[in-house]
């Protein structure tokens, strides 16, 4: 009773949202139904006894991509009403109906396939015992397929998102000018730490030092 | 199981519904009259530090002070800019408050933790054992974590919605400050995780309640702990960390073009927040509701009372810093977080969880001995490479810049 009442309601959260998300006209409300529908899918992860993947949902969809999409939404300025009637790749919407019907089919036929309905579990042989042990709590039973099963894919993984954070850093290094205001001499215009080691010796340091204070005050 | 381990569940789930409420209700009250002393606290501590006196008037020691404000804020005149996104504007007080109330419902404030196992927690309420937290669900601690990533929407669509440009800058602000301490903030939990050996609240409390030595602080060694407070206080977006509202530059932050009673949620949310955080350390790190019954008769009250003094002195703690120390600027924070914070916590890590298998494969002391150089020789190694790239990198873009000065003549 109370399973079917908790999936009523994340049922027509998920939903509204779902709709919501391709019908509302500005992108920052698109970005808010988007976060509605996935609380929803969290709660019947819940209902599930799926508690890490709920807690998981909200942590890294909710609380990290989705704040992602609005950091650029808002940073782009692209936060207008835009207007549908232009279509700037021709015949995308008839293209977009076919493989939208394509997708939902495949999932469909996917559902239907498994032996054993929604949840799959015959339809994906040798997962092994330590995915359903029931001895364990979901977070206990993930973790020990995480380090035992699927090792190898947790440290790939580890290698290609560290790849991933390395390539963003070395993309998105520019140089501008105003990265060097710090290493200006005051008095000379110099950059300190080009200069030849014992350039900035003598007077010229200590006018500098006397300059920096002056400012400070 | 859905609502965790508590037996309160364990039967008929409408049976439950009447101490569920209770329950649920008392922690608001309680998260109400805390944030309003809490305010008043602030000011008066803030005024011993700078010789003032503070609020004075309403009521004695102007502890009524919050109320008579609060109550002038509710009946203010209530603006909604032109330019802003009108619902958002009116939600996003909203989305700050709520994830600052719920987070409290996940941390134990009293039960008899005494160590012998006996009522590990429970108390009985109308008649059924339960313990003394609104919720403890299975995932625990990565409840607070997903709650505090939810928090960020309050601020960030704030500044965006009110359609002028400080709100916006200081909501941007807010949103990189929060993302970024969030990481460290996790690897400390992290720590603590590995120690009390799961996510639940109710069972880290228990894991600390062999008496002062077991307290999550010292068997994590010290580091976690500073890590979470001062990643904590990031979080907040408190002194020296309040660069979202720096009102020198930004005018008010995310929340200027606020007033009246969404103003005051604004306000309610931060300082809800404070004690949220006071309070997830002391469970933490700091054994939740323990502590020697000294000359009181036995029971649960007596955790209450040692859970409230513990989180009074981090209150006090937070007041204290606020008043003295400056703020950060933009690129130290982000040095502070990024370059320090995070492998400080993740080094740390990795030396605890060498320590653990340690004691699962029962090591000598040599093996201790050798896991320890490892890891220093490790960490040292890794550090000089990370001050290596980072001083490479300084001296190309310096000469890159200095071409670019040159060519431009």
């Amino acid at each position: 009773m109370a399973e079917l009442v908790t999936f009523a309601v994340a049922a027509v959260l998920i939903s509204v949202g779902g709709l919501g998300v391709i019908a509302a006209r500005n992108p920052v409300h698109s970005a808010l139904f988007l976060i509605q529908t996935l609380i929803g899918v969290a709660v019947l992860f819940v209902v599930q006894e799926a508690h890490f993947l709920a807690a998981v949902q909200v942590v890294v969809y909710a609380g990290a991509i989705v704040i992602l999409f609005l950091f650029v939404i808002m940073l782009l300025g692209v936060d207008k009403a835009e207007d549908l009637g232009i279509e700037p790749i021709a015949g995308q919407k008839p293209l977009a109906a076919i493989v939208g019907a394509a997708l939902a089919a495949a999932g469909i036929v996917t559902v239907v396939a498994a032996v054993d309905g929604a949840t799959g579990v015959a339809a994906a042989p040798g997962i092994g015992e330590n995915a359903l042990d029931n001895r364990y709590t979901d977070i206990e039973r993930i973790g020990r397929v995480l380090f035992t099963d699927y090792l190898l894919a947790f440290q790939i993984t580890a290698v290609l998102l560290t790849i991933a954070v390395i390539g963003a850093v070395v993309l998105t290094r520019t140089v501008r000018a105003d990265d060097l205001l710090d290493d200006l001499d005051p008095v000379t215009m110099d950059l300190a730490s080009l200069a030849p080691a014992g350039a900035n010796d003598g007077d010229h340091q200590a006018l500098a030092d006397e300059t920096d204070h002056g400012e400070v005050v | 199981m859905i609502l965790g381990q508590d037996p309160l569940y364990a039967g008929d789930v409408w049976d439950a519904l009447p101490v569920t409420v209770l329950k649920a209700v008392a922690a608001f009250a309680f998260l109400l009259v805390a944030v309003m002393l809490n305010i008043w606290f602030l000011r008066k501590v803030i005024s011993d530090f700078q010789n003032r006196v503070g609020p004075t008037i309403a009521g004695p020691w102007g502890i009524l002070q919050t109320l008579a404000d609060g109550i002038k804020l509710f009946f203010k005149e209530d603006l909604v800019p032109d330019n802003a996104d009108r619902f958002t504007f009116k939600l996003a007080p909203y989305l700050s408050l709520v994830p600052a109330f719920l987070t409290f419902a996940i941390v134990p404030i009293g039960g008899d933790f005494n160590g012998d196992g006996s009522r590990d927690g429970l108390v009985t309420i109308l008649g059924k054992d339960t313990f003394l937290q609104v919720a403890d669900p299975p995932i625990g601690i990565l409840f607070f974590l997903a709650m505090s990533s939810l928090a960020i929407y309050g601020v960030m669509l704030a500044g965006w919605s009110s359609g002028s440009k400080y709100p916006l800058l200081g909501s941007v602000r807010a949103s990189a400050q929060m993302v970024s301490y969030e990481a460290a903030l996790g690897l400390a939990v992290a720590a603590v995780v590995l120690q009390s050996g799961s996510l639940s609240t109710h069972d880290m409390v228990l894991s600390q309640s062999a008496g002062f030595t077991s307290w999550a602080i010292l068997t994590t060694g010290v580091v976690p702990f500073v890590v979470f407070f001062i990643a904590g206080t990031a979080e907040l977006n408190h002194p020296p960390f309040d660069l979202v509202e720096a009102e020198q530059e930004l005018v008010g932050g995310f929340h200027t073009e606020y007033s009246s009673i969404r103003f005051a949620l604004f306000f309610l949310a931060e300082f809800m927040n404070q004690i949220t955080i006071g309070a997830i350390i002391v469970t933490l790190f700091l054994g939740g509701p323990q502590g020697p019954s000294l000359f009181l008769p036995d029971g649960w009250w007596v955790g209450t009372i040692w859970f409230f003094l513990k989180l009074s002195f981090f209150l006090f703690a937070f007041v204290w810093i606020r008043a003295t120390l400056p703020r950060f600027r933009y690129d130290q924070l982000m040095d502070l977080g990024w370059k320090f914070l995070i492998p400080l916590s993740l080094f740390w890590l990795i030396l605890l969880s060498g320590l653990r298998i340690g004691d699962a494969n029962g090591w000598g002391l040599g093996n201790y001995v050798g896991w320890f150089i490892a890891w220093f020789t490790g960490a040292a190694f890794l550090a000089g490479l990370l001050s290596m790239a980072v001083k490479a990198a300084r001296v190309e873009r310096l000469a890159e810049a200095a071409e670019k000065e040159a060519s431009r003549g």
